[in-house]
């Protein structure tokens, strides 16, 4: 059994081809069961966000499940594998792990650290839940990739400062202003990256919203969206004494706001602090405004110039999450190589226990008459015996870690003790229909 | 005695700004938390310090020049602690402990005996002087830190720089608010001292007022701070200008304590080293 992954991400294909290859939400529990009856595919799981879509598997055959899979996302999504062939990035056994972890952690992400790919993750692994195509294996992988995640955000501070140009202006208002709370924001103009800032900085706390626009009625309908005032374009002197944060987005040709006019109102407002975010091209405010004590004037450019600093710091970051990795990756596959040695020492035990119970009666109805306090110490005497024996070839096999040498040690075993040659597969579904609790750990059934 | 307790808060404030500014390099709450535990064990060895040499020699201990250092680190550090308590701006630790830490070191290399009090400082007015003046000091010093975080990270944000220093020092409203606070308690607190050591001189010289170097310079530092309280409470003065004006009285205030000391003789020199 060997855990694979297939997919394409922003870096290797084009946004016409992820679209074609997305699975819509409510059908992915379909498309799920459709790849769980592939003969090749024991479990699975979909991810599918606009910057990716993966299908993570623990595959019966590793080759056969990759055709398999490449061949129903042709089946599936209508177009051939030339297409899309060249975007398609598979990883197998160790890689596919590293993988999902990255992944999860986000150091796979368009922009390095965003937090919403986890929760899209997790709601993969809901989705699989439910169609109930995952199982023991993809289980211990989410939960891992999840733990991973969790330390990639609270070890490294690759989550930390602002790297977009709304959320760069948030947090230059807070380094300003301390907290946005009973602060006043007015919009002057219009237009998307206008509505976004100020969407950030009312999620930031701000109090109020005032807009203006040259053409009243825009002003009115954009302030009733942010449920704030709307003043005529001719007040906007006035409503620049009253407001802490100015966002400017007009198509104006020349400067809106001037650095006499500014003297003036910071006159007027006691020299109390004001940040311009000037995201206008050309630029609505004069830059000479800027120069002025307790004025901050920023423009789109010095925006951008600290969100790409800001990014910088990231991939430092993204580095020390990277090692961290790495030391989750190899926690993992030792788990999983135990797995492949689980089912030889769980029949092992089993038949030197059976050995031991057969004796141990034969002894018992020789000596009726033996106390129950002897029959206990024999019980214990016995177990020691075989405990102590098999000891040292248990933690041999645990500990091995060149795949190699296990399966010697696991051929020889079988054919010395006359072992069933079972499989990881079958003793799986076994241990499956016996687990009950979701939670619990292989390594804890012996 | 009261020299190992002081000579255990010096190593404790030591050991304090180390980890204050290991704090500022990794950005560990952990380590401003360490921190703030050591330099508070260290308060408690400089209070017994105070309070040991207090019963020892019967008189306040704040004659000398040795004395007057102590206290005035050790109003530093009980005002930092104070902020602490109040405040979560943890880089605060990390300007006030070196200072606490530096008049602690020029207060080791003094002479620490304890003699007789002179005449003229045994008066009921002198130790109260002392401590008023102490407390305007030490609350002006952390106007004055505030007053040099504010000018580093207004340059940080005029030259759109939002890097490491940037993200090491509290925002500009936060900084300014406490640096009018600190001046609303410092200001009538010299005021006061001045006011007591006025009374004080009376008894001691027969004038209120002696115009000797000491009482010249720090009629010229309560007038700064007077300035400054006037055009933050008229013109509202804030921000750049306000916290320069802090740096400047902070300069003013240390001249009063030590350069007068040092380089202008007059009344207060009581003995070579005050």
């Amino acid at each position: 059994m060997e855990l694979l992954v297939i997919g394409l991400n922003h870096n290797t294909a084009p946004i016409e081809i992820r679209e074609c290859l997305a699975f819509p939400e409510d059908r992915l529990e379909e498309a799920l069961s459709k790849v769980h009856a592939l003969s090749s595919v024991k479990e699975d799981m979909i991810v599918s966000t606009c910057n990716r879509v993966e299908v993570y598997a623990a595959a019966r055959e590793t080759e056969k499940a990759i055709h398999d899979l490449k061949g129903f996302l042709c089946q599936y999504h209508g177009i051939s594998l030339k297409e899309f062939e060249k975007s398609l990035y598979t990883h197998v056994g160790e890689e596919a792990v590293r993988h999902i972890f990255r992944v999860a952690s986000s150091l796979d992400s368009m922009v390095l650290g965003e937090p919403q790919i986890l929760g899209q993750i997790k709601d993969a692994y809901d989705v699989s839940q439910q169609a109930n195509t995952s199982g023991l294996i993809l289980h211990r992988l989410l939960h891992r990739a999840f733990h991973v995640a969790k330390r990639v955000r609270t070890e490294t501070k690759i989550a930390i400062s602002a790297v977009s140009v709304s959320s760069v202006a948030v947090e230059l208002a807070e380094k300003i202003f301390g907290t946005l709370e009973k602060k006043t924001v007015l919009l002057i103009g219009a237009g998307e990256m206008c509505e976004l800032a100020a969407r950030h900085l009312v999620a930031g706390g701000v109090e109020k919203m005032l807009v203006t626009n040259r053409t009243y009625e825009r002003a009115v309908s954009l302030a009733r969206e942010f449920r704030g005032e709307a003043i005529p374009f001719e007040d906007m002197t006035q409503g620049l004494k009253k407001t802490d944060i100015v966002i400017s987005a007009t198509n104006s040709p020349q400067y809106l706001i001037g650095h006499d006019q500014i003297t003036k109102v910071m006159k007027d407002r006691r020299q109390k602090p004001i940040f311009f975010i000037d995201i206008a091209d050309p630029r609505d405010v004069e830059p000479k405004v800027g120069d002025m004590e307790n004025v901050y004037l920023y423009n789109i450019d010095d925006l951008q110039k600290v969100a790409n600093e800001n990014i910088k710091d990231r991939e430092k970051e993204a580095q020390k999450a990277e090692t961290l990795v790495q030391d989750e990756v190899v926690k993992f596959v030792n788990w999983y190589r135990s797995l492949d040695v689980t089912p030889t020492i769980v029949a092992l035990r089993k038949k030197f226990e059976e050995i031991r119970k057969r004796e141990l009666e034969k002894t018992l109805s020789l000596h009726p008459n033996l106390s129950d306090k002897e029959k206990k110490s024999l019980e214990a005497l016995t177990s020691a015996i075989i405990n102590k024996i098999l000891h040292t070839p248990i933690t041999l096999l645990k500990q091995t870690n060149e795949e190699a040498m296990a399966d010697l040690y696991l051929d020889a075993l079988r054919v010395l003790f006359g072992l069933p040659e079972k499989s990881l597969e079958t003793f799986l579904e076994k241990f499956e229909e016996k687990q009950e609790e979701e939670e619990t750990n292989l390594e804890d059934a012996f | 005695m009261d020299v190992h307790f002081f000579e255990f808060a010096s190593f404790l404030y030591l050991l304090g700004t180390l980890a204050y500014l290991a704090y500022v390099l990794f950005l560990k709450g952990v380590l401003s938390n360490i921190a703030a535990a050591v330099v508070s064990f260290g308060f408690a060895s400089h209070t017994l310090a105070i309070l040991t040499r207090y019963f020892e020699a019967g008189y306040t201990p704040v004659t000398n020049l040795y004395e007057s250092l102590s206290f005035f680190a050790w109003m530093i550090i009980g005002l930092l602690l104070m902020a602490n308590l109040k405040y979560k701006i943890k880089v605060l630790g990390s300007f006030l402990t070196p200072i606490a830490l530096i008049l602690m070191l020029f207060a080791l290399a003094l002479p620490k005996e304890i003699f007789p009090l002179a005449p003229v400082l045994k008066s009921f007015w002198h130790p109260f002087h002392v401590i008023f003046a102490f407390l305007g000091n030490a609350i002006f010093t952390l106007t004055f830190c505030l007053g040099v975080m504010y000018l580093i990270q207004e340059h940080q944000l005029k030259a759109k720089k939002m890097g490491a220093i940037a993200k090491r020092l509290p925002s500009l409203s936060v900084v300014d608010d406490l640096s009018y606070l600190s001046l609303k308690f410092g200001f009538p607190l010299l005021t006061l001292g001045i006011i007591t050591g006025a009374v004080w001189a009376e008894y001691a010289w027969g004038r209120y007022w002696n115009w000797d170097p000491k009482e010249t310079w720090s009629l010229i530092t309560w007038l700064l701070y007077a300035a400054l309280l006037h055009q933050r409470l008229t013109v509202g003065w804030r921000g750049r200008k306000a916290a320069i004006m802090a740096i400047v009285g902070f300069l003013a205030v240390l001249f009063t304590f030590l350069g007068v000391n040092l380089l202008l003789p007059g009344l207060h020199t009581y003995s070579k080293w005050q």
